[in-house]
């Protein structure tokens, strides 16, 4: 890949990152918040996922009608017994910690002894699932 | 300006402590505007990894696969997390409201949480992004139901652990 393109892929992760953080993601409060709809449920991760969905949906859209935009992995893989079990497992995760993939790396640019932790047993947890279930769709 | 994003780069924890009007005005409260706004730049951010990459830049996928020694591409993937990582410095440093971290579990719940949250969304093929952001925007059935079944089941987790464990 060319230089230009990995600057530009820096940039969009570091777009990405802003995103996490303004939104109030990288705070664990906020979406175990969200989480608790029998407590006091707080709507902020509704929000972001409404603006990162709609934006998303229809920039793929523009893209693929008018740029041509073709995905390597574009056609919907099965629901299958993997995927009910891993979203499973990864819901079970998300409300223990209060973290998902990319709030805990964002939080390791604070040095948060949580994303500390969390971010090599994550790791252990996706070595597992790839080296004994052979887990690689996208 | 500059004096204070530079200050506050270098020092995250004193800077946070000095007074607000040192900092940024228009982020030191946080709103519902802030959570649109933010998903607004994850999914341009989302977007643009897409379009340069040709890949759905799900987190979970991007980083699972750099653990992979036989990834060819891991040049974009640990690009990409090193911007995301420097990004969401950067936002600590300069707004209060961004830094906020409360911290809610003992430290060993949260190794327990990113062993499970590792291992599902590689079994499961995505997370709060990849299936999330990317496949429910793009209508993919499969991640519409991952989506459905992972808010489901962290929903049910937050309730038991609010009433057994705490």
């Amino acid at each position: 890949m060319r230089a230009g393109k990995l600057v530009l892929l820096f940039l969009a992760g570091g777009l990405f990152g802003m995103g996490l953080t303004v939104s109030g993601m990288t705070d664990p409060a906020r979406v175990i918040g969200f989480l608790d709809i029998f407590g006091a449920w707080d709507p902020a991760l509704l929000f972001v996922m409404a603006g990162a969905v709609g934006i998303y949906g229809m920039g793929m859209l523009i893209l693929r009608r008018f740029a041509g935009v073709k995905l390597s992995s574009a056609a919907a893989s099965p629901i299958d017994r993997q995927l009910v079990i891993g979203a499973t497992i990864f819901g079970v995760g998300w409300g223990l910690g209060g973290f998902c993939p990319g709030p805990a790396l964002a939080n390791l640019g604070a040095l948060q002894i949580e994303a500390l932790l969390f971010v090599p047993t994550m790791a252990i947890g996706m070595l597992l699932a790839q080296r004994f279930f052979g887990a690689d769709r996208e | 300006m500059q004096e204070i994003a530079i200050c506050g780069l270098f020092d995250i924890r004193a800077s946070s402590l000095q007074p607000s009007s040192r900092r940024l005005p228009m982020l030191h409260h946080y709103t519902l505007w802030h959570a649109l706004v933010g998903g607004i730049l994850i999914g341009l951010a989302s977007l643009l990894a897409t379009a340069l990459s040709g890949k759905i830049p799900g987190i979970s996928g991007v980083f699972g696969r750099l653990l992979v020694p036989a990834t060819p591409d891991k040049a974009w993937r640990s690009v990409f997390l090193f911007g995301l990582i420097g990004g969401a410095a950067l936002s600590f440093a300069l707004w209060q409201s961004a830094a906020l971290f409360r911290p809610m579990r003992p430290l060993l719940v949260m190794a327990i949480a990113g062993l499970l949250v590792g291992f599902g969304t590689r079994l499961g093929g995505g997370c709060t992004s990849g299936h999330g952001v990317c496949g429910v925007g793009m209508g993919a059935k499969d991640s519409i139901a991952a989506t459905l079944i992972f808010m489901a089941t962290a929903m049910l987790t937050v309730f038991i652990y609010n009433r057994v464990v705490l």
